[in-house]
């Protein structure tokens, strides 16, 4: 990035600056229709039902109206919903990190035999979209009768394929010595890995512990299928079955919407810098 | 370095298999024998109690006739097409972000990023009030000049085209991460020789920028094309399932879990799963022989 400043030096201060303005123009109109949406859903969920539905718009409530976040937890199971993403994202991460950073190393640094054959089974499987998995997965599910549970709607997504190939150009990209060097003082492969080799994968991990609770934080077919009960589903199915009398109370519901995305929304803004870097270093492996 | 103790070192034993197997296991339970599953319920009916009588290829034949799923594909594809429309300004809007010194870069990233990673479901409502026939802000805003808004997401055909503009918004942010990252693989002496040479910055953006961003940018145009075809949670949220439109609105995914799960109909919806496998495999592929054509790799 710092390497990149030099290349500016041929430019006059005035034909930066004028040049830069058009940038700022652009930049800014095109940032203000990303987030329009947010800060509109934000006053609508502060302003009263009539002033929602009024033409033209209400641009500000006056007085605000806090109690629709209140309301929320009165007309749906907000609680329990919330439960239920925090539980299926933190079990979902945890298992996709145990799981992804030990087969991605295995298949990085172990020899073993079939090892090709193997890793082209587990990658080939992120050729086929979702929905072709979707039915027989359910049965599954079904069968073990976790419908309706957290461990229901968790347990296809503790594996996944994107994260050993992740992981495994990871490991493939840090240097062997220490490895070596642990392994000639008598360190059995698990102690090298989880000693020597787990701490190095820190930006690794982060990149898929970023995309992991992204995905479900967010997800919304797989829960949809598995969940009937409003109290087990997670925010984001809940948010879409949303229904009878609160489908029409505009600002509980943009209240209710607000407080869902919330966590990872903040999270992530405050994390910007190292959110950024996951996402693109995931994109670039 | 002798031979002896180097070969026994590396003999891992059965630990790469500790580490491999639970993963290996877990993928052929939940997606390798659900793939075969799938690909031989399409050729199966599900009886009203449960139970699959082979049918042949009568799900298939079925598919090729139904005018809803024609519709789907016609639907799913206008959808993609206009999330690919917004690649292009993530270029423009990288390139400008990415600019060396720019004052508030951070700032515009953080608006740009937000869309991508907001739930879906949470921001579908809001944009279903933006677009809102009576009510709505975007048709006060169309008045203003004349224009008489139409009922967005519940008029055949404008529905889509609703749900596309939400998805170009919603993806953006992540092409310009993308992008952004391939930018910065571009070498600086590019840029000071053609400076040297007298380029204007739209020229270095059109002959440096852009041909050195192809790989990122084939890509994007990959991922958001796999994606755009999948559409499911923008639809469901923003139209509502008991829309007078979305019959004529519905997606290839939603259609596939009507079938699958509301008319429980799985024979069918295992057919229509393979379709979508089909198509993505088939428009995956042929990006992937185009892009000799267009993308170069330095």
């Amino acid at each position: 990035m710092s390497s990149v400043r030099t290349s500016n030096t041929g430019l006059s201060p005035a034909q930066r600056g004028t040049n830069n303005a058009r940038a700022h123009i652009v930049l800014g109109l095109i940032g203000f229709l990303m987030v329009f949406p947010f800060v509109w859903q934000l006053i609508m969920s502060l302003s009263t039902n009539d002033q929602v539905m009024s033409v033209p718009p209400t641009f500000w409530p006056g007085e605000l109206q806090w109690q629709n976040y209140a309301t929320v937890f009165t007309k749906v199971p907000f609680l329990s919903q919330l439960g239920v993403s925090i539980a299926i994202t933190v079990l979902r991460v945890l298992g996709q990190v145990i799981l992804c950073c030990m087969a991605g190393y295995a298949f990085a640094r172990m020899r073993f035999p079939l090892k090709g054959v193997i890793l082209a089974i587990i990658l080939s499987i992120l050729m086929v979209p979702g929905q072709v998995y979707l039915i027989p997965q359910f049965q599954i599910v079904q069968n073990l009768g976790l419908l309706n549970t957290v461990w229901g709607i968790v347990i296809p997504g503790i594996f996944s394929a994107f994260g050993v190939f992740l992981m495994r150009q990871f490991f493939m990209g840090l240097p062997t010595e220490l490895e070596e060097a642990a392994r000639l003082d008598g360190a059995n492969p698990f102690q090298v890995f989880w000693k020597v080799m787990l701490p190095l994968a820190a930006p690794g991990i982060s990149a898929l512990v970023i995309i992991t609770t992204l995905w479900s934080w967010n997800d919304l077919l797989w829960p949809l299928v598995v969940t009937t009960y409003a109290e087990s589903m997670p925010l984001s199915a809940g948010l879409a079955t949303l229904q009878g009398s609160v489908s029409t109370d505009y600002t509980v519901m943009m209240a209710a919407s607000i407080m869902a995305m919330a966590p990872v929304l903040i999270l992530f803004i405050v994390l910007q810098r190292r959110v950024i870097e996951g996402l693109a270093f995931s994109g670039t492996k | 370095m002798s031979a002896a103790p180097k070969a026994s070192f590396r003999s891992d034993g059965w630990w790469p298999w500790l580490f491999v197997v639970p993963t290996l296991l877990g993928v052929l339970v939940f997606y390798i024998w659900p793939l075969f599953q799938t690909g031989y319920m399409s050729f199966t009916e599900t009886g009203p109690f449960g139970g699959d009588t082979w049918v042949g290829g009568a799900n298939y034949a079925t598919l090729i006739g139904d005018e809803n799923v024609g519709l789907a594909l016609v639907n799913t594809v206008v959808y993609t097409a206009i999330v690919l429309l917004g690649v292009p300004l993530a270029i423009l809007l990288a390139s400008m972000v990415n600019r060396p010194g720019l004052r508030f870069a951070t700032f515009y990233r953080v608006l740009f990023f937000m869309p991508y990673i907001a739930m879906p479901t949470a921001v579908a409502l809001v944009w279903r009030m933006i677009y809102n026939g009576d009510f709505g802000i975007l048709n006060w805003f169309l008045a203003l000049f004349g224009i008489t808004g139409p009922y967005w997401t519940s008029t055949p055909g404008f529905a889509i085209v609703a749900v596309g503009i939400v998805g170009m918004w919603a993806s953006l942010g992540f092409g310009i991460i993308i992008l952004s990252a391939g930018l910065k693989n571009i070498p600086p002496d590019f840029y000071e020789a053609a400076q040297l040479d007298g380029a204007t910055r739209w020229t270095q953006f059109r002959s440096i920028t852009v041909p050195l961003l192809t790989p990122s940018i084939f890509f994007v145009t990959i991922i958001s094309v796999i994606n755009g075809f999948q559409l499911f949670d923008l639809l469901y949220a923003i139209m509502g399932q008991r829309n007078p439109a979305m019959q004529q609105s519905q997606s290839l995914v939603y259609i596939f879990y009507n079938q699958a799960f509301i008319n429980n109909n799985k024979g069918y919806a295992a057919a229509i799963a393979m379709l979508i496998l089909l198509v993505i495999g088939i428009v995956t592929w042929f990006q992937f022989r185009m892009q000799k054509k267009w993308v170069n790799y330095v």
